[in-house]
């Protein structure tokens, strides 16, 4: 556990960037630190491995203050992401991975093979070992940073805006993959973003920074959806708050039988309705629609990809956004990958209906009634996984 | 062997002496130059005496300090050091800014990285900030190297032995054979150690060939 107690920082005798911050980042969570630009993040995220001193309070980390501590022997203890990566040049991507435990004076075979395995870890296998940082792309090196942070088994791990400079693809697999590897390795990890919508994705708890580095909110993301705080929460949580509170609710809901067609077969059906094409181990492509596909089988070319796919026991959101999508107003569910129906929005939006708010209240309440407001610890969990 | 009148024997025995009054003073003066680039940069109240004082050095005219050096070091006028502990200053006056400009080029998010991975100040700059720096400090070094092997031959004027006594030599008894042998031996070994230097700095940075491909 990590735990900042009234820690200030005042780059100016008088001007905090971050005023008496009291959290605790929980042990194998992952914990998120949200807010404007400026409003004192990576400060105090920097303060925790000392790479900025704090003016006054205190840090500890499992007990231990960290005033107590080495900086450099703290900082190899703690992995550390940067946004850009911060990757060596010079070096090639296994010695990039090979840093840490090298300064820890592990012998070059052991750390190695580490290094080697964490890059299999993050998805970047065998050959990408020899290349350097510059033959990567953005996202690849932003894998390497990872693997870089995770190499020495870190049993915490601080990330500052590591998928800021990644396009939203990208950003997405990297998002997963972090999901991944924190449920498999438990570590525990502090994340700073300005993006609410990674805060909440990630987040087992979120907490939400005003200008000065004052704590507006710390609560699970569903809470600070349903109980924004503030009006500064709210507003910083944003208008559509309410649909993206879905996402932490599931429910059943009707899915309906959905004939396809495979692909590279002829049609035997005809008319103006949007069929589901599927590849051959039935998993959904996209949809056709007779009409353009003529007297030719189907092919990768006659297919619409607009629709998102759900899982069939997906969250409200991920449903009620498959339905919406879907050119044929049918939201396609799968469930292992393969076809397991569809969906239609009508049903989806009756279920949210009569679905019971989070926590048992309402969303419409709006803010400033809320308990989970500043600095409490609650013992909410959270719900989205 | 002769030619245009030269012992090329004689010749070669100079050359090995001037390349050794230029080459080893551009390392002392390389090694010198690393802590004063690094404190320079580091130390923003140091940075206008360090730059500004090294860079004075250069403004001394050679032959005074040649002739100076012996009062100073309270060495014998014709001792080699004399010449080496000149040189190495030229050396440090041309290497120290550019130290600073090659490890001040290192991208700020990388040495944060570095600190963050728990470098301490000084691995840091051993494994991380002057391997970054190599292609700065590598052009310099080519300056300052074909300076030095320019400035070396001055020494010819209170009797030290290299390549400039062909220079004093052809000049005392008129003969260009001397002088134009003289002149393509210091030319050759300025290339020589440009080669070395470029040589090595490749050897250094495969990283950056990497990167353009
Ligand atoms: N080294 C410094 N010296 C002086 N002021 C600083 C320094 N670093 C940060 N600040 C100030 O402290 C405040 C908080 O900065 P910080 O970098 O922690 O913000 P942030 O929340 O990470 O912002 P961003 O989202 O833009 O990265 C800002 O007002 C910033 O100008
Ligand atoms: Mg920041």
């Amino acid at each position: 556990m990590i735990r900042l107690e009234g820690v200030t920082k005042e780059y100016a005798p008088g001007h905090a960037a971050v005023d008496h911050l009291t959290l605790e980042a929980a042990t194998g969570e992952i914990t998120v630190l949200v807010g404007p630009s400026g409003c004192g993040k990576t400060t105090s995220l920097r303060m925790i491995n000392r790479m900025i001193e704090p003016t006054s309070g205190h840090i500890f980390i499992d007990g231990q203050d960290t005033a107590q501590v080495p900086a450099a022997k703290l900082r190899r203890d703690i992995g550390y992401v940067i946004q850009h990566a911060g990757l060596f040049p010079h070096r090639t991507v296994l010695h990039n991975v090979m840093t840490v435990p090298r300064l820890n004076g592990w012998g070059r075979a052991r750390a190695e093979s580490r290094a080697r395995e964490v890059l299999e870890l993050v998805g970047l296998p065998g050959d990408f070992a020899r290349r350097y940082p510059a033959q990567l792309s953005g996202g690849q090196q932003q894998r390497v940073g990872v693997a870089r942070a995770l190499a020495s088994d870190p049993s915490v791990m601080l990330m500052d805006e590591p998928f800021s400079a990644v396009d939203p693809i990208a950003r997405e697999g990297l998002q997963d993959d972090i999901l991944r590897l924190q449920q498999e390795l438990g570590t525990t990890i502090v994340l700073v973003t300005h993006d609410i919508d990674e805060a909440i994705k990630l987040g087992h708890r979120v907490a939400v920074l005003r200008q000065g580095g004052i704590l507006a909110q710390f609560s699970s993301p569903a809470d600070l959806l349903a109980h924004p705080a503030d009006d500064f929460v709210a507003d910083f949580v944003g208008r559509d708050r309410g649909y993206r509170a879905l996402s932490f609710q599931q429910a059943d809901v009707p899915v309906h039988p959905e004939e396809p067609v495979r692909i590279g077969e002829q049609l035997q059906r005809r008319g103006d309705q949007w069929l589901l094409a599927v590849d051959a181990e039935g998993r959904p492509q996209g949809w056709v629609l007779p009409a353009e596909v003529a007297e030719a089988a189907v092919a990768l070319e006659h297919l619409h990809r607009g629709g998102t796919v759900s899982a069939v026991d997906g969250s409200l959101r991920s449903l009620l956004d498959a339905a919406l999508s879907s050119p044929s107003g049918r939201g396609v569910v799968t469930r292992d990958g393969v076809l397991a129906g569809t969906v239609r929005a009508e049903e989806v939006l009756s279920v949210i209906q009569s679905a019971p708010r989070p926590d048992g209240t309402s969303i419409q309440g709006g803010a400033g009634d809320s308990d989970g407001a500043a600095a409490g610890v609650g013992p909410q969990q959270n719900e989205h996984r | 062997m002769t030619a245009l009148g030269t012992d090329l024997g004689e010749v070669a025995g100079f050359a090995a002496q001037h390349a050794y009054l230029a080459g080893v003073p551009l390392l002392l003066g390389l090694l010198i130059s690393l802590p004063l680039g690094w404190v320079a940069l580091r130390r923003r109240w140091l940075t206008p005496p360090v730059i500004v004082g090294t860079g004075l050095l250069y403004t001394i005219p050679s032959l005074a300090l040649f002739v100076l050096l012996p009062g100073i070091l309270g060495t014998q006028i014709l001792d080699p050091i004399n010449v080496v502990v000149a040189m190495t200053l030229y050396t440090i006056a041309l290497l120290t800014r550019t130290v600073a400009d090659g490890l001040g080029s290192v991208p700020d998010h990388v040495r944060q990285a570095a600190t963050a991975m728990g470098y301490g100040p000084l691995r840091r700059f051993w494994a991380v900030e002057l391997p970054m720096a190599v292609p700065v400090i590598s052009a310099g070094l080519r300056v300052a190297a074909v300076s030095n092997v320019s400035m070396v031959s001055v020494a010819a004027l209170i009797g030290v032995s290299q390549l400039g006594l062909l220079f004093t030599d052809g000049f005392s008894r008129s003969a260009m054979g001397p002088i134009v042998v003289g002149v393509l031996a210091c030319v050759l070994l300025a290339l020589l150690f440009d080669l070395l230097i470029l040589t090595l700095t490749r050897l250094l940075t495969p990283w950056l060939r990497a990167a353009r491909t």
